[in-house]
């Protein structure tokens, strides 16, 4: 017997990956949830059919998602997460003692359980007494937000379904809003490879680039994200990601890392030039 | 077999004739898509497989004898008339048809005049005249309101010989006028009572709302089914209470009325009565949750005013419809056009209307929560971005008309074009109104004033949407000649 599970990133093209087995399957009030193993990347989380993480490559996106905004900020203390159920953002995160508080506001709690019990490599630090938990619309969340988080960190699934808000101008103006005048915001920002993809990463970077007074864009290689070409958005009210980057500081911190490292924090924003041509066609 | 709510005729037939695959050689020319594949591809085989013409299995909307028939009777049952009409000419048609059935040239009609165009319409139409009970004003949003009872009291006894009363049941913001005893006056008159229920059809279905017109005893009504009852737009249905002559009406819509019916427009009245009947209590209920979220999430960004309930007076705002989200904009230094452009300009978020002081955002059972968070989050973010000092603000939305002559005399006599500035002092022989809400601002017939003039180049300053005159920049206005 051969199981597959399979998504199809194009009309025409889809990427499989062969299963072990399937450890749960269940629907929330939001969307369907399945958690399978597999010989080749481990265990892996699917929302709706759209891969969210693997085991074997989950560490490029929250290294990424997190260490990028953490390192340029220099004294960041009051976080918030919005999406990350997986937990992955948060393990990140609490590896930081400058920390003093993390928000994790998440619309599916039952992500969170499953996550919980079946993805103990991301969902470990759940009971870090700095990490709140809040069950909510992050759209909601934000709104009531006023000058006081260091860094956001917009940890999305893709911009139709439960985490369409997230993709939206009000959403975005929420976040300055909800930032100290020298906050930082990152959010998962979509491939530019295919069609679909591209128009929706500019859609959202159109978006981020009228609400913040900088706003740059730098990549990862994700191997099981469609195209395994994925962006991420650095939006700041002041700090410049490369300009005002200090290499050796993050360095002293010690933290190890798989994939993130200063060098690779400052190539990460040069982008191909078809990227760049797609990015300025919006700002 | 008794026919039930379960049942939805025209549209079981139209799934029966589709199974048949009856070779067309009658309209439409389109033969069931084939002679029109962009079409068809844009729209859907099934679309146009249903897009036929009236025949004897399928029944006709002029005369109904077998599932029209059946389909009308069970809309009567549902909404607890005693006769209903599927229109295709949108709610316009049905106004227009009650008007028309209740008077003839020359006689009175009492309405309020934030009516719709389509009622003014109809008095061009039939050469009624109509006698206008201004209604009251809440001046701080800005807004007409329902007809005060006394009013009405007042314009019956001025005119024993008005044939009929019209009111808004409700108006586009939610306000209600007390129908029960605007309809006991009139009938005490020998009155008919005409609702126009374009924003009311989810009255006769839900649980807590003010009282449909059937309810109340009225004797005509017109209802939007394709409002918040869910069918096609231009679908709507006309309700007649037990003292109206049905077939004598069905004359009067055939007056005007398509022969070639749509039966895409017809089956979905059939198919959205039966879901309402069925299921109307629990939709609606959810709709109301949601405005009713809504509202107080918009109250609490502050500035705004989602106004609701708490306006009820007894009177000019006898009742007021809480599935109705309307909020006032002018504290946050916007005008409701204004909010309304910035939704979609900024946010894509499409709303109803906006006006000179106030936004309406429809909500309905298609609605999902994150939708309504977009919603109000971009309300607040338009605050944050936009908002300034809410002084200065031009408020007065609604102008009492001074009526020279009737609509009729004015639209069909001599007139001249000028510009808006020379206009003020002559009569208007047109319309002049936003669109929506679609009230007019001017209608043939009524006074130009200087400040109808004033308000007219703020609408348009402001963005509103204007309509109805010939001169369609709305820069030229056509006035009685001097004989």
């Amino acid at each position: 017997m051969e199981l597959w599970f399979t998504e199809r990133h194009t009309p025409n093209v889809k990427f499989s990956i062969k299963v072990d087995h399937q450890l749960y399957s269940g629907n929330s009030e939001f969307q369907r949830i399945d958690v399978f193993d597999s010989k080749e990347f481990g265990r892996f989380l699917t929302l709706d059919g759209y891969m969210m993480l693997t085991e074997k490559d989950e560490f490029i996106y929250h290294e990424m998602i997190t260490h990028v905004p953490m390192a340029v900020h220099p004294n960041p203390k009051n976080i918030l997460v919005i999406g990350a159920g997986d937990g992955g953002v948060v393990r990140e995160l609490t590896r930081y003692s400058s920390v003093e508080n993390i928000d994790l506001v998440e619309i599916d709690e039952l992500v969170v359980e499953v996550s919980k019990q079946y993805l103990p490599t991301t969902a470990c630090r759940f009971d870090d007494p700095r990490v709140h938990v809040y069950y909510e619309d992050g759209v909601k969340f934000i709104r009531r937000c006023t000058d006081q988080y260091d860094v956001i960190i917009v940890d999305s699934t893709d911009p139709f379904g439960p985490g369409e808000g997230l993709f939206t101008k009000e959403f975005y103006g929420s976040c300055f809003k909800a930032l100290h005048d020298d906050g930082i915001m990152v959010n998962q920002h979509e491939s530019p490879f295919y069609a679909e993809d591209a128009a929706a990463m500019q859609r959202s970077h159109k978006r981020i680039v009228e609400s913040f007074p900088i706003s740059k864009v730098y990549q990862a290689h994700i191997p099981t994200y469609p195209s395994g070409h994925w962006l991420f958005g650095f939006a700041s009210k002041k700090y410049h990601p490369t300009a005002d980057y200090n290499g050796t500081q993050w360095s002293m911190l010690g933290l190890k890392t798989r994939y993130y490292n200063p060098r690779l924090h400052v190539g990460a924003f040069a982008l191909p030039n078809y990227v760049e041509e797609l990015l300025k066609d919006v700002e | 077999m008794a026919l039930s709510q379960v049942d939805a005729p025209i549209y079981e037939a139209l799934r029966k004739f589709r199974r048949m695959r009856v070779v067309p050689f009658d309209v439409p020319g389109h033969k069931r898509g084939r002679g029109n594949m962009e079409l068809t591809e844009f729209l859907g085989e099934d679309c146009m497989n249903v897009d036929v013409n009236s025949m004897k299995p399928l029944d006709n909307l002029c005369h109904p004898v077998s599932v029209i028939r059946d389909a009308e009777d069970l809309a009567a049952q549902a909404f607890g008339a005693a006769n209903a009409f599927f229109m295709v000419g949108g709610t316009t048609s049905a106004v227009q048809s009650m008007i028309m059935y209740a008077c003839k040239e020359g006689d009175k009609i009492i309405m309020p005049r934030n009516v719709h165009r389509s009622a003014i319409n109809a008095m061009i139409l039939t050469g009624a005249v109509p006698v206008y009970v201004d209604p009251d004003v809440n001046h701080q949003l800005g807004i007409a309101l329902g007809m005060s009872v006394s009013q009405v009291e007042k314009a019956i006894e001025e005119n024993p010989d008005a044939k009929a009363v019209l009111v808004n049941n409700p108006t586009y913001y939610g306000v209600c006028s007390d129908l029960r005893r605007i309809t006991e006056l009139a009938h005490s008159h020998g009155m008919l009572v005409l609702a126009d229920e374009a924003h009311g059809t989810h009255f006769y279905f839900g649980d807590g709302f003010p009282v449909p017109a059937m309810a109340a005893g009225a004797d005509i009504s017109s209802a939007s089914m394709h409002k918040s009852g869910g069918s096609l737009t231009q679908s709507s249905f006309l309700l007649m209470g037990k003292d109206i002559n049905a077939d004598y009406m069905r004359q009067i819509v055939n007056l005007t009325q398509t022969t070639s019916a749509s039966y895409l427009l017809l089956s979905s009245l059939d198919i959205s009565r039966k879901r309402l009947a069925l299921s109307g209590r629990e939709i609606f209920a959810k709709t109301v949750e949601m405005a009713q979220y809504a509202r107080e999430e918009i109250n609490s960004i502050g500035g705004y005013y989602a106004f609701s309930s708490e306006l009820i007076n007894g009177d000019s705002i006898y009742d007021f419809d809480v599935s109705k989200l309307s909020v006032h904009t002018l504290p946050i230094g916007l005008a409701g056009i204004e909010v309304y452009d910035l939704l979609r300009d900024e946010y894509d978020i499409q709303i109803e209307f906006g006006d000179i002081g106030n936004i309406l955002a429809y909500v309905s059972v298609g609605d999902r929560t994150r939708d309504i968070e977009r919603l109000i989050s971009a309300m607040s973010e338009i605050k944050r971005r936009f908002g300034k000092s809410g002084t200065g603000m031009l408020t007065q939305e609604y102008i009492n008309p001074v009526v020279a002559e009737p609509p009729r005399k004015a639209f069909y006599a001599k007139k001249r074009s000028l510009t808006l500035d020379e206009a003020a002092g002559n009569v208007c022989t047109e319309f002049v109104m936003c669109y929506p809400p679609g009230i007019p601002i001017l209608a043939p017939g009524e006074l130009i004033t200087p400040e109808i003039i004033e308000y007219i180049k703020y609408a348009k300053e402001k963005g509103c949407q204007m309509t109805g005159t010939e001169d369609i920049n709305i820069e030229r206005l056509n006035v009685l000649a001097e004989d």
